[in-house]
């Protein structure tokens, strides 16, 4: 319906660069209601990024070689890829976390490459499914600072190598941003990849136009590449802020 | 009539764009990201995604991988170390090897030096023979030459003594035989 | 006539907004051009603190994201 109506706009440029982004029901019409069991695009897109992950990490390393395979060898450099940082930034103490950061770190990998292909759906590209993401380690952070710590987990905001009158000031403000954490967690990822997918799309509509469709398409090819890297540099700023978020809940003194 | 046909498209487009807007309004909003009804399907969904993930990871991915990496962390260890036994052996052979070496040097050294002396041996009591040989032989010589000589003088007397006594007796002088000796004697000695 | 000139103010609006993802492109290139300079002066000490580069790159792009966000909320959600 919304496709019909933006079709009646002027001339041969058609922008709708976010209807790529629309939640529709895979069996059935666009219009059809939502309901939260409904299999989706998304639950398609999210089931591929799960197959793949399968693939790589399972099926890749059924040989158990020790000269390994070349799917093995990829799994294994992410493997020890990860294990490196959650060690390095979060601490030798932080790696029971590992698994955890290697579930979020492989999720938002492979849906951000899968994304990328024509015609799929990024489903990193929606705030809920990015919220649900940062709401998760800013949750799993507190609860582990608490537990951890118990009540010295407030020194975070209390910061003791500032002068005295300075620190109720400094613990507003670090207070506001330990909040604000979940908010731009979730929105540079979100923001990321919708920015890139929805930029595509915007030189694919001036593609329309003869005059000006060499240099969209050579632009739509550089913004690909672009994204590429922004697809695994946003997984992995989104890992390794999480080990640092981690690091502050065990080790909150300054 | 045109200006109105124009009007009534006008129109009619923005009627369009009104309803488009009344769409999207009624969809939600917008942009999908904020149509509030499909967050229930999205949250449920990716949580069942990552739940799978993670059992996955922890029952089956990580811990393989990690045995992988471990196993073949060990077989690196004891190859070094297999490798690092090997190479002293083979130092070990090398110092043997040389120690042979040597050894034979030795061996040959002492079998040459026995045999120079073995022939010097020989040599010298050769020589010694030849020597004791030429020596008799000179001392015969000698004896000879000194018989021969003796015999010379001898007989040098024998024609001496007659000479003078035929002299004399040709002269006219008798003389005994002992005094002919006698000067004979002086003279060969003189 | 009212809900042109309300249009009109989203667009103004979100073109304003779009300045700020050249501001955070500048940020961005600041840190990038930041590390570079330290980086050759000690370059033994570079590869620890990519990390480091790209938090603070992540830091900069994320609120240019949230003008770019900004301008598509005004361009298609008012």
């Amino acid at each position: 319906m919304a496709t019909e109506a933006h079709g009646e706009e002027t001339g041969g440029l058609v922008f709708h660069p976010l209807d790529q982004f629309i939640v529709k029901p895979l069996f059935g019409e666009i219009g059809d209601p939502v309901s939260w069991y409904t299999i989706t695009n998304v639950t398609l897109w999210m089931a591929l990024a799960v197959l793949a992950i399968v693939a790589l990490f399972v099926f890749g390393s059924r040989g158990r070689a020790i000269v390994p395979t070349r799917t093995q060898s990829i799994g294994e450099i992410l493997y020890g890829f990860t294990y490196k940082m959650v060690e390095d930034v979060a601490g030798k103490d932080a790696i029971k976390f590992f698994p955890y950061i290697m579930t979020l770190f492989m999720f938002i990998l492979f849906a951000n490459y899968l994304g990328l292909l024509p015609m799929s759906f990024a489903t990193t590209s929606h705030i809920a499914v990015t919220a649900v993401l940062a709401l998760a380690v800013f949750l799993t952070v507190t609860i582990v600072g608490f537990v951890k710590n118990g009540t010295k987990f407030l020194g975070l905001f209390w910061v003791s190598s500032a002068p005295l009158a300075l620190r109720p000031i400094l613990a507003i403000i670090e207070l506001i941003s330990y909040f604000v954490r979940p908010v731009s967690h979730s929105i540079r990822l979100g923001g990321n990849i919708m920015a890139g997918h929805a930029v595509m799309k915007v030189f694919a509509g001036f593609a329309a136009v003869a005059a000006i469709s060499p240099f969209a398409v050579l632009s739509i090819t550089a913004i690909y590449g672009l994204e590429m890297l922004v697809a695994g540099v946003q997984a992995y700023v989104f890992a390794i802020l999480t080990c640092v978020y981690l690091k502050d809940a065990l080790h909150p003194s300054h | 009539m045109a200006t109105e046909e124009t009007e009534v498209a006008a129109d009619a487009a923005h009627g369009a764009a009104d309803a488009a807007h009344g769409a999207a309004e009624a969809s939600g909003a917008g942009m999908p990201q904020l149509d509030f009804s499909t967050f229930g399907n999205q949250i449920f969904w990716l949580v069942v995604t990552l739940v799978v993930i993670h059992v996955v990871f922890t029952k089956i991915a990580l811990p393989r991988i990690a045995g992988v990496l471990a196993e073949r962390q060990g077989t690196i260890t004891s190859d070094l170390a297999a490798a690092e036994e090997l190479k002293q052996k083979a130092v070990d052979a090398e110092d043997a090897y040389k120690k042979a070496l040597a050894d034979a040097r030795t061996e040959a050294q002492k079998i040459v030096a026995d045999a120079k002396a073995e022939i010097q041996a020989d040599l010298d009591a050769a020589q010694a023979k030849a020597d004791a040989e030429i020596a008799a032989k000179t001392a015969e010589s000698e004896k000879a030459i000194t018989e021969i000589r003796e015999g010379a003088a001898d007989s040098a007397k024998e024609v001496a003594k007659d000479t003078v006594t035929a002299i004399l007796s040709a002269m006219g002088f008798s003389a005994d035989a002992k005094t002919v000796t006698s000067a004979v004697n002086d003279r060969a000695k003189g | 006539m009212e809900g042109d000139i309300a249009q009109l103010g989203q667009f103004i609006g979100a073109g304003l907004a779009g300045i700020g993802s050249g501001a955070a492109a500048i940020g961005v290139g600041h840190v990038a051009g930041n590390f570079l300079a330290g980086a050759l002066r000690n370059p033994s000490a570079a590869g620890g603190q990519t990390a480091t580069l790209f938090i603070g790159i992540a830091f900069a792009e994320a609120l240019g994201i949230f003008s770019f966000l900004i301008a598509l909320l005004l361009m298609f959600a008012v």
